[in-house]
């Protein structure tokens, strides 16, 4: 099948815009992620959103309406917790992330109809994606990616150095919680492309790709969109062409351009 | 003499142990000021509290006759902390890119560097003899070259304070003369204030006008030659006021 034939289907082409753009917002923000050593917090949030898709399928709301504010606030709360109650980062993300899956698992069952819905949303299917919902993870997207590069010094400056940081007058508790934010937005959006259980994959793989082979902090994040970019729209056509689940082969994309990039900074 | 670091009845606390107990103090415009004291003195802590990253307990700073708290002019004030031990080797950021953050508190969101703002780092890398360094990644340069990278980052911003945390801990003993060069340069022509965190004495006695001695409270302030009369050995004076220190003089 002739790869011009495939992109003349409007499946095919609301994937590309939707996924293209997804992920370098997950590229862009894993970059600051990775090196905060905050990259699980994708994965804790994914969990809040499989239980927030849940909420908003007992109640009959589209659940990405329930989903991004429900799990910004779950965000909100990892940072709060670790403030607040003397926890550990990855122990608060630990505490809202089972949270989250324990409410799904208790929705599901009080619901006994919309299993298959919902365990749907594990796995993702972007080549599914619908007008709206292409539509909202462009605009969102979009959002994520020009508020990153508005705050881009600051968030440079608090990732590199947070106490120099302050000393330059850089509000760091407001760019922690703006980056938290940012991130919950793109892993409720990410959902759709690689599905609740790879979202962490879409953050992580292509900023620890991108920083394997940067010689500065704007190349990798440049190079780490890129690395995104041709994961999603290359594992896209090979998904269709061989039949495969779309996350799962984006995911596997990732992580052969790690391998390549990994052995090319051994060689080089 | 206008007093820009003034210092009142300063007390800092961590929970419940006190880490600074009634401090007070004035420095004044063009003052180099050698902070010393034991470990766990709260040298840092003081500094920590000056720069805003820590809150007073009790007591108040003014800068520039501004309360710390108000106090938004922090491109006037650069920073230089304890030796870089922390940074991520896998932390993608060129020299060039760090020094350019020393720029910040001056720029007005969204926060760009310019061409002429470039052109500067250019001019103060090559000043400091650091310039080749520019592109390389600031992890893969040696400790005593990322010294001089804080150094550049702290006075890109041609501060009016310059606070300098333990500063040549990583420096050879020739860079370690070139950096007090400069520093003595800083202070004599650009009257820049300085106030040096160490346990050197040696620089102390040679550099420094004014002695600011803590020991989590005041021990002394003032100018050096209160505190050990001028021909005498400073690292002595030292030794006769507080015997269990141990003080060195540079070679």
């Amino acid at each position: 099948m002739e790869i011009i034939q495939i992109l003349q289907y409007s499946f095919i082409q609301k994937a590309f815009i939707a996924g293209s753009f997804v992920a370098i917002a997950c590229a862009t923000l894993g970059i600051f992620l990775v090196l905060r050593k905050m990259s699980l917090i994708g994965d804790g949030l994914s969990h809040v959103s499989f239980g927030a898709i849940a909420l908003g399928l007992f109640f009959g709301f589209y659940p990405f309406y329930i989903a991004v504010p429900l799990v910004a606030l779950a965000s909100i709360a990892i940072l709060k917790i670790s403030e607040k109650a003397r926890v550990y980062g990855d122990a608060a993300i630990g505490i809202v992330s089972a949270v989250g899956i324990a409410g799904g698992v208790i929705l599901a069952s009080l619901s006994k109809g919309f299993n298959v819905d919902l365990f749907g949303y594990l796995f993702g299917n972007i080549l599914a994606i619908s007008a709206s919902e292409a539509v909202l993870s462009v605009i969102l997207s979009f959002v994520v990616i020009s508020v990153v590069a508005f705050f881009y010094w600051d968030l440079f400056s608090a990732t590199f150095d947070e106490e120099y940081a302050k000393t330059t007058g850089v509000k760091t508790n407001f760019i922690n919680a703006l980056l938290t934010v940012l991130t919950a937005i793109t892993v409720v959006l990410s959902v759709k492309v690689v599905g609740i259980m790879l979202v962490s994959a879409l953050l992580i793989l292509p900023a620890i790709t991108a920083l394997q082979v940067s010689k500065n902090f704007k190349t990798a994040l440049v190079l780490g969109g890129l690395f995104a970019l041709f994961s999603v729209l290359l594992g896209i056509i090979l998904s269709y062409i061989l039949d495969l689940p779309a996350g799962a082969t984006i995911v596997m994309l990732n992580a052969l351009f790690f391998a390549l990039a990994f052995v090319w900074k051994k060689i080089g | 003499m206008s007093s820009i670091v003034e210092i009142k009845n300063l007390s800092v606390r961590y929970g419940a142990t006190i880490a600074l107990q009634n401090i007070s103090c004035q420095i004044e415009q063009g003052d180099f000021v050698g902070l010393v004291g034991p470990n766990g003195g709260g040298k840092t802590t003081l500094a920590k509290t000056i720069l805003g990253l820590l809150p007073p307990h009790e007591g108040k700073i003014a800068l520039f006759g501004q309360d710390s708290r108000e106090f938004d002019e922090w491109q006037k004030i650069g920073y230089l902390p304890q030796k870089h031990t922390s940074i991520n080797p896998l932390f993608p950021a060129s020299v060039g890119e760090v020094v350019s953050l020393g720029l910040l508190s001056a720029k007005k969101r969204p926060k760009n560097i310019t061409t002429a703002d470039w052109q500067e780092i250019d001019a103060l890398l090559k000043d400091m003899g650091i310039f080749d360094l520019k592109s390389k990644l600031i992890s893969q340069v040696s400790g005593g070259q990322q010294q001089k990278v804080m150094l550049a980052r702290a006075l890109i911003s041609k501060p009016e304070i310059l606070i300098l945390d333990e500063p040549s801990t990583a420096l050879d003993p020739n860079s370690r003369e070139q950096f007090f060069a400069r520093l003595e340069k800083l202070n004599k022509e650009a009257k820049t204030t300085i106030i040096l965190i160490t346990h050197d004495t040696g620089y102390i006695g040679q550099y420094a006008n004014k002695l600011l001695y803590i020991d989590r409270k005041l021990v002394f302030f003032g100018n050096i030659s209160e505190f050990c009369p001028k021909g005498k050995d400073i690292a002595s004076c030292f030794e006769k006021k507080d015997g269990h220190i141990i003080w060195h003089q540079h070679s």
